[in-house]
């Protein structure tokens, strides 16, 4: 093997895994506030044809994924209103988010199957992405990829630096404790659930834009979903994002490459791996949490908060 | 005879004809419904068949009325979407293999109303044809091309599923590449997909990275095409002239080219002669045919110019002997070509030169 | 800004009211969209064609009751444990798991007559269905680990089994390598109870589930009130059981009823195992749950009205040309305005500043 494969194999496995990235570290933050979001998959695919859309009229990238970003923000919104407002079941909600988002893109986007748009390419800095080796690994890749990994780190720091993402943690473990000492769980929620659209959206639009650039009806191909289990997967920690992603994205891309080098495994068999992987860790997880108090899994994913003062 | 019999004879007689005259001219036309299995903006297999119908409206205009079905699953939904398209339509075309087993069913409820089914090989009832195309005629041609064009001496193959057809193309190409070039070799990668953008783009990028640069592929979407122009290598269409995907890395498409065909079993439908039949067109036909040939050399271009009228005449096959299987097991004499069945329709072998493992 | 008062019990009238109020909103918000896109087509005919052709036509009915049986199968499994605070939403692979065990001994008995046939088979698709779903019931009684999280893991894992089975020992011997196993045999399928269309005994099968729950709702499950909010605590428990046991039962009934929804798919209509088997048959299964409030006799009619929009849909693609997106966007727009008048049931909406405010 020689160097320029590596970074080919690092480079396609970062391109990969940045869409993970982006759905799975606004997923992560909607959970942390104990909302469990379902319609990952239908506010990527929204997102995805959104940014195609805009990039392909005005061919502003920047203007492209600033519109995936609202367009998961406005999708995400029908869940925050029927889950926060109206005390709707997540999970149902979810879903039927998952539908509608997969069946309005589908619908709007027919007109532009046609189409093909340029793609968002990697960045060039002389001298610097020339450099050998740190070069193409540190400095040769797409902008969105380094969006990516500076939105795991604004979370991380949001959620553990700041007095509000303690709050919204705090909201995840115990609502109504919460309430009681005066938080507004709602506008946490809310706002939680929005941002976890517009990554979503962000995620959805980088394949648009950056892994293909063309638009095609399910083009998500049951990534929301991976995303879902990936928040699983880092047991809820913003950097263990990181490393599932690569694992998750990365499992694809090696065994395409390890065809070439005619070493066969049951594609299907090795894609489990990250979902069984996912389920020893959820156990391992309850084991050496089972006497702190500190839990990484938010104890109130899921359930419904109304106050009743 | 008296005259009053002999005038009223030719009155009936006159009559008649007057009739038959009208009921052609004025007669209902003829009702065509198309299944698809996927959106028909995937630029591949369902965007072809699309095609295909676009031209049959094109050809008999007011004479047809067309339905199509798009994202139909090849689950207990297709069997109700065959039936409900039956109760209303003269003759059916089942657009996927997956289709077979329901277009059967449907066909034994149906007697009056054609079936028309692709890629399929079973024909039960007499009510149902089945059609499908030499597409390794096509893959002969582009193997050429990739064969003279290569650089690296390294054929980037993405392949969706082992099936016979993905087979067939995956020989052809190689030994047309072999023919002109003793030094390539191929590199398949099997996605197990037919429309995946993400993960055909991924594929290609594989590819190129070990070496690949040139990239057939027999799955749907363009994302293969964006990759190779993006990454500055060759790559070969599918289904559809994906041209316009990657200005400066196609060569060629391999275009299916249905219309044709949509147009004669209708109209024959149309004439009351229509009859069951199993139909296997290539390059002669016009079934398989290309998109312009770009990117390449003149002489490139001029020997996959000759190829192609080599398959027109018949003068050439792309099975043609000597050949081994991978095994080294012979297959064909010399000068031999193989019969359609079993050696064409049930391929389940590679040919000799290929290094990779045969997919299980 | 308005705000939501709790009912001191549940609305009675809301409880028939609101299912209408979401289908007249469904119906004008769709009435509204197509008014808006379609200008050479009348609104009023694709309507007819979604939503009373299915209805009056009898290939239709009966294609409505065929779509209809495995969703109330799986949503009838589903709505026990959802009333209990067992969230298992990985029906998807349960009934994935449930064709292929079912499935795998129809296909190794190929070709073998006998009436121990079906039945064999419908033993082996509950087990595995069982099984499949223990997992999660066994990790969370043992170490607490989320059923949400490992049931939707393990339909992952079970979509992917049923791919790797169909490329490898269940494929079709001489079906030239497509992912698709061989038809079942006849003494395999399931009998057919109206002759000319496809409708089996799994209908039948379907419905006396229904009752069953039923019954056995209202003998076992004293106090348990309608819950729809999903916040159902640990205290509507089934009478006698600890929470241990009422997680095992849970998953364990809802697992083997998904298994055999899955078998009776592929011995049914579709006649053979396909990766198009799922057909997110276990997902729509939890919106049926929700459209019915988890009650056992109203879940054959919310299956009954998603068969619908499924029908609907692929006509108006027939008459209208019409993508086929139009049953997405139906369904999920259906599913919002249900559970947002399901709301009527449990609370009053009143305006925010008539109360006081403290948030």
């Amino acid at each position: 093997m020689n160097e320029g494969l590596v970074f080919a194999i690092i480079i396609g496995i970062s391109i990969a895994s940045a869409p993970l990235i982006f759905a799975a570290i606004g997923e992560l933050v909607v959970e942390r506030s104990g909302v469990l979001n379902l319609g990952v998959e239908g506010m990527m695919i929204v997102g995805a044809l959104a940014g195609f859309v805009v990039e392909f009229h005005t061919e502003s990238s920047l203007l492209a994924v600033l519109a995936a970003l609202l367009a998961g923000m406005a999708i995400a919104s029908i869940f925050a209103f029927l889950t926060q407002i109206l005390l709707t079941n997540h999970v149902a909600t979810g879903l039927a988010l998952t539908l509608f988002g997969l069946g309005i893109a589908a619908f709007v986007g027919r007109s532009y199957t046609e189409e093909n748009i340029e793609l968002i390419s990697e960045i060039h800095i002389p001298l610097i992405s020339d450099l050998p080796i740190i070069g193409p690994l540190l400095f040769g890749y797409n902008p969105l990829v380094y969006l990516a990994f500076i939105m795991v780190f604004l979370v991380w720091w949001f959620l553990f630096k700041t007095k509000q993402g303690l709050i919204l943690r705090a909201i995840g473990d115990n609502h109504d404790a919460a309430h009681a000492i005066g938080h507004n769980v709602i506008r946490y929620r809310v706002l939680a659930i929005l941002f976890g659209g517009a990554m979503a959206g962000i995620g959805g639009a980088f394949l648009s834009l950056v892994q293909v650039p063309i638009w095609g009806e399910d083009m998500t191909a049951g990534r929301g979903w991976i995303a879902l289990a990936l928040v699983v997967f880092s047991s809820w920690q913003p950097f263990k994002v990181i490393l599932g992603a690569l694992i998750f994205g990365g499992i694809t891309v090696i065994q395409l490459h390890a065809q070439g080098f005619d070493i066969r495994i049951s594609a299907a068999y090795m894609s489990m791996l990250p979902y069984l992987a996912t389920i020893v860790i959820l156990v391992s997880l309850r084991i050496r949490d089972k006497n702190k108090t500190n839990r990484t899994m938010p104890n109130c994913l899921g359930r419904i908060f109304h106050s009743t003062t | 005879m008296s005259n009053g019999r002999l005038t009223s004879i030719v009155k009936i007689s006159l009559l008649s004809a007057i009739m038959a005259l009208t009921s052609s001219a004025f007669a209902d036309p003829v009702k065509a419904a198309f299944v698809y299995i996927g959106p028909t903006g995937d630029h591949g297999w369902t965007y072809a068949h699309d095609q295909g119908a676009n031209h049959l409206k094109d050809k008999m205009g007011d004479n047809v009325e067309i339905t199509r079905i798009e994202s139909v699953a090849e689950n207990s939904d297709s069997a109700r979407v065959i039936t409900s398209l039956a109760r209303k339509n003269d003759i059916i075309f089942t657009t996927s293999f997956g289709y077979m087993e329901p277009t059967i069913k449907v066909a034994a409820n149906y007697p009056d109303v054609k079936f028309e089914h692709a890629t399929g090989y079973k024909r039960p009832t007499d009510n149902i044809s089945t059609y499908s195309a030499r597409f390794y005629e096509g893959r002969h041609v582009i193997g050429k091309i990739a064969g003279r064009m290569t650089k690296s001496n390294v054929i980037g193959y993405i392949a969706s599923f082992p099936i016979p057809e993905v087979i067939r193309g995956i020989n052809s190409a190689f030994l047309a590449a072999r023919s002109v070039n003793p030094d390539v070799q191929i590199k398949i990668v099997w996605v197990y997909t037919w429309f995946d953008p993400g993960k055909e783009a991924d594929a290609a990028n594989a590819l190129i990275a070990q070496g690949a640069d040139i990239i057939m592929q027999h799955t749907d979407s363009t994302a293969a095409m964006t990759v190779a122009e993006e990454k500055g290598v060759h790559a070969f269409g599918q289904a559809s002239d994906m041209s316009a995907w990657g200005p400066n890395a196609h060569l060629t498409s391999i275009i299916n080219n249905w219309g044709p065909y949509y147009a004669d079993r209708v109209q024959a439908v149309a004439d009351g002669t229509w009859a069951s039949s199993d139909t296997f067109h290539g390059v002669p036909e016009g079934m398989v045919a290309f998109a312009a040939m770009q990117n390449m050399p003149d002489d490139v271009k001029l020997e996959a110019e000759m190829t192609i009228l080599d398959l027109e005449f018949g003068d050439v096959h792309p099975f043609t002997g000597p050949i081994n299987k991978q095994d080294g097991s012979p297959w064909l004499a010399e000068g031999e070509t193989p019969p359609m069945f079993p050696d064409i329709i049930t391929m389940d072998f590679y040919v000799e030169g290929i290094d990779s493992k045969y997919p299980n | 800004m308005i705000r939501l008062i709790p009912r001191t019990e549940p609305s009675k009238a809301m409880i028939f009211l609101s299912p209408l109020l979401a289908l007249v909103l469904t119906a004008l918000t769709a009435f509204f969209i197509f008014t808006f896109i379609l200008t050479d087509i009348e609104v009023s005919s694709v309507f007819f064609t979604l939503f009373v052709e299915p209805l009056i036509d009898t290939y239709y009915i009966s294609e409505l009751l065929v779509k209809a049986a495995p969703l109330i199968m799986i949503a009838l499994g589903l709505s026990i444990g959802f009333r209990a605070g067992v969230w298992n939403i990985g029906a998807e692979g349960q009934y994935v798991i449930g064709g292929i065990t079912g499935g795998a001994v129809g296909l190794y008995f190929y070709n073998v007559e006998g009436f121990w046939l079906i039945p064999l088979m419908s033993i082996a698709a509950i087990l595995g269905g069982m099984l499949y779903a223990g997992i999660a019931a066994f990790l969370k009684t043992k170490f607490q680990v989320n059923e949400i999280l490992v049931t939707l893991m393990l339909t992952y894992v079970a979509v992917l089994f049923l791919s790797a089975m169909l490329q490898g020992p269940m494929r079709n011997p001489s079906g030239f390598n497509f992912p698709e196993s061989r038809l079942f045999h006849d003494s395999a399928l399931l009998p057919i109870i109206w002759q000319g269309t496809r409708l089996n005994v799994g209908l039948i099968v379907a419905i006396m589930l229904s009752f069953l729950t039923w019954f056995g709702i209202k003998k076992h499950l004293s106090g348990l009130q309608i819950k729809i909010s999903g916040s159902a605590p640990r205290a509507a428990k089934f009478a006698g059981f600890d929470d241990k046991q009422t997680i095992w039962f849970s998953l364990l009934i809802s697992g083997g009823v998904a298994g055999l929804a899955g078998l009776f798919e592929a011995i049914g209509p579709a006649g053979q195992i396909t990766p198009g088997l799922p057909q997110f048959y276990g997902f729509t299964a939890i919106i049926v749950a929700f459209l019915a409030r988890l009650h056992p006799i109203a879940i054959i009619f919310s299956s009954l009205l998603i068969a619908l929009t499924y029908l609907g849909g692929e006509n108006v693609q027939i008459y209208f040309n019409l993508p086929s997106s139009i049953t997405n966007i139906f369904q999920g727009m259906l599913l919002f305005y249900f559970l947002a008048c399901d709301i009527l049931i449990q609370y009053k909406i009143v305006l925010f500043k008539t109360v006081q405010q403290r948030l």
